[in-house]
């Protein structure tokens, strides 16, 4: 008891709830609010994985989640569906689907949901599918497993959905085992797997991040198209921003567990406010100008001298921040509205 | 900088020669039909420049870098560094050449011991070619920790402690304790965040300007291939199908699978892509 950990005791901005959700009550699917993950190590230490994010997805909306590795990207994907290791620790916060909040649920209502109503493709194919069974299979099961129908409306449902993937190829691939496939096939087989029950939500972690652009490419059609075909909800999950352009709606950027900008795709990703997102698009080198003779160094973030240290207050990003002002040593930024849609977590921007 | 190389007539330090790897595919009744890897392939590096290859999985990229770190003998064709043919060279001299051609590949995190401390992981190449004492390894082993942009101290850490970033650069340490002449890099930072993408590729630049490293460059990755490369070769089905400057492969692409590569590519419409930090 009185074993909370650090961050249980701060201060909770509900002003910032207020904004962020302020579009939420207008039907969201999933709310997620003010969610606090820690991982607890082998010595009792705890540390933040996810410090305070909240945020909505609306139905049909393709939400893209931005961040470096460590930044807490997967452990979200994982606390939406109740997967969370066992080390972990949620100090606070809600994940809201049909009104139920799914942290509270019991593990026999998450089985239920999972995979039925909100489902996740993993990042590697190759490891995610069985190596000895068909693939049609493989599909079917997860059918069987929500009791979907008898035997015949298993079979049925099961060539659907790979008529929707794999068109004409659809027979011979749902016969195939997964070393007869391509990366690319094996990751719309997956894709099969979540969409089969026709889920409210898939989120996908770094779908495409094992693959060569050409099959990138193939892959993010392919979501494009059951976005319009089928009205999929999702949230993709990547570190890669240029996969989000002229696909997601709105991008959500990720820093040290909290979101550092949340806005509409266009305006993030094509003239980002926070310095952390303007510091990670410039580190891209351009594919449309490349270098001249003596210009060859990129420009990067520099690493945190304090990384190891337990948490400051303060904004995360301060020490690496190329922007830093005093105040942000010892103050935590709140959320600044931009517009109705867009917010940052930055003090640059309070008084404009 | 290639090209000025060529115009005084100097010797490249790496070229292949219609190189051919076929691997052969075993059927449960009669012969099999080989598969080929590579087929053809020619190139030249000269010293102090980078060659990107790329191309589509299974375009055979990675066979190229194989036979080229002598890990695999080609079916036929010609590798000759610095003016040695080493495909028809002995297991015994094939050493000597091996450590000279250092191979780093996208994840290095398989690649080490992840019980082994960084200090050990350095060594161990310079141990197993047993030249040199113990100490003048260590010091060896300490420079190349600052200058891959870890600290000295981190010798005592273990390999699982690292981060990718500083697992791909502790790589880069380790080919360099051989002092090879040629880094192949394959995919080598495809696996890691666009933020330390730059970071490595950096400190890839830096070693090239201060030891003159030779690079072959094998990725996926079209812009970062631009942004590192003199050269680019782009590679289908175990051919070169273009292969030239990568202003000219970028702008003016002429083969159809250059164009389809470079339509692939995701784009970000972010104008300040070139502004200089102060």
């Amino acid at each position: 008891m009185g074993n909370y950990p650090w961050f249980a005791h701060r201060h909770v901005f509900l002003v910032q709830f207020g904004v962020l959700l302020q579009h939420a009550s207008m039907g969201s699917i999933l709310e997620i609010r003010d969610l606090r993950v820690a991982y607890r190590s082998r010595n009792g230490d705890l540390s933040r994985a996810l410090d305070g994010v909240s945020f909505f997805l609306g139905p049909g909306e393709v939400l893209g989640v931005l961040g470096e590795s460590g930044s807490g990207k997967s452990t979200l994907a994982l606390s939406l569906l109740g997967l969370l290791p066992r080390d972990s620790v949620v100090a606070s916060g809600a994940v809201l689907f049909q009104g139920r909040d799914l942290l509270k649920a019991e593990p026999r209502e998450l089985q239920a949901i999972r995979g039925k109503n909100i489902s996740l493709i993993f990042q590697e194919p190759s490891v995610a599918l069985h190596p000895t069974m068909r693939v049609g299979r493989q599909v079917r099961q997860i059918l069987d497993a929500h009791g979907m129908g008898d035997r015949d409306e298993l079979v049925r449902r099961t060539r659907e959905v790979f008529e929707t993937l794999f068109a004409e190829e659809a027979e011979r691939i749902a016969r195939s085992y997964p070393h007869q496939l391509s990366g690319g096939q094996r990751q719309r087989v997956l894709i099969a797997q979540a969409i089969a029950c026709r889920p409210s939500v898939v989120i996908a972690d770094e779908p495409t991040a094992s693959l060569d652009p050409t099959t990138q490419k193939e892959i993010l059609d392919v979501f494009r198209g059951l976005r319009k075909n089928l009205g999929l909800t999702m949230i993709f999950i990547t570190h890669n921003p240029a996969l989000l352009s002229g696909f997601a709606d709105r991008v959500l950027v990720f820093y040290a567990g909290r979101v550092a900008e949340l806005g509409p795709a266009k305006r993030v990703l094509t003239s980002p406010k926070h310095p952390y997102t303007q510091a990670l698009f410039r580190s891209i080198p351009p594919l449309d100008e490349p270098h001249d003779a003596g210009e060859r160094s990129l420009p990067t973030i520099p690493p945190d001298p304090n990384r190891s240290f337990p948490p400051r207050s303060g904004c995360p990003f301060e020490p690496r921040c190329p922007e830093r002002m005093e105040i942000c040593k010892s103050r935590d930024p709140g959320f600044v509205s931009l517009s109705e849609s867009h917010m940052v977590s930055c003090f640059r921007y309070e008084n404009q | 900088m290639n090209t000025a190389g060529r115009d005084k007539g100097m010797q490249p330090l790496l070229e292949v020669e219609n190189l051919v790897k076929t691997y052969s595919r075993r059927r449960l009744a009669g012969s099999g039909e080989g598969v080929r890897a590579l087929d053809g392939v020619s190139f030249s590096i000269f010293r102090g420049t980078t060659l990107a290859i790329v191309g589509e999985s299974g375009s055979g990229k990675s066979t190229l870098a194989f036979c080229l770190a002598c890990l695999e003998k080609p079916t036929s064709g010609a590798i000759r560094f610095e003016d040695k043919d080493i495909v028809t060279l002995s297991e015994k001299d094939l050493r000597a050449i091996r450590r000279q051609m250092q191979l780093i590949f996208q994840d290095p995190a398989s690649s080490f011991n992840p019980r082994w401390g960084v200090g050990e992981i350095l060594i161990e190449p310079l141990a197993l070619q047993g030249n040199l004492g113990r100490d003048e390894m260590r010091t060896r082993a300490h420079a190349l920790l600052e200058q891959v942009g870890l600290s000295s101290s981190m010798e005592a850490k273990l390999a699982s402690e690292l981060s990718g970033g500083q697992r791909q650069r502790l790589a880069i340490a380790r080919a360099l304790m051989l002092e090879p002449k040629v880094l192949i890099l394959d995919e080598a930072l495809s696996a890691l965040d666009c933020s330390v993408q730059a970071q490595i590729a950096n400190l890839l630049v830096d070693l090239q300007s201060s030891c003159g490293m030779t690079y072959l460059f094998i990725t996926h990755d079209l812009a970062m291939a631009a942004h590192l490369a003199d050269e680019i070769a782009v590679m289908s089905k175990g051919r070169i199908v273009e292969h030239g400057a990568p202003n000219k492969i970028l702008n003016q692409p002429q083969s159809v699978i250059t164009r389809e590569l470079l339509a692939a590519v995701p784009r970000l419409g972010f104008a300040g892509t070139r502004v200089a930090e102060s």
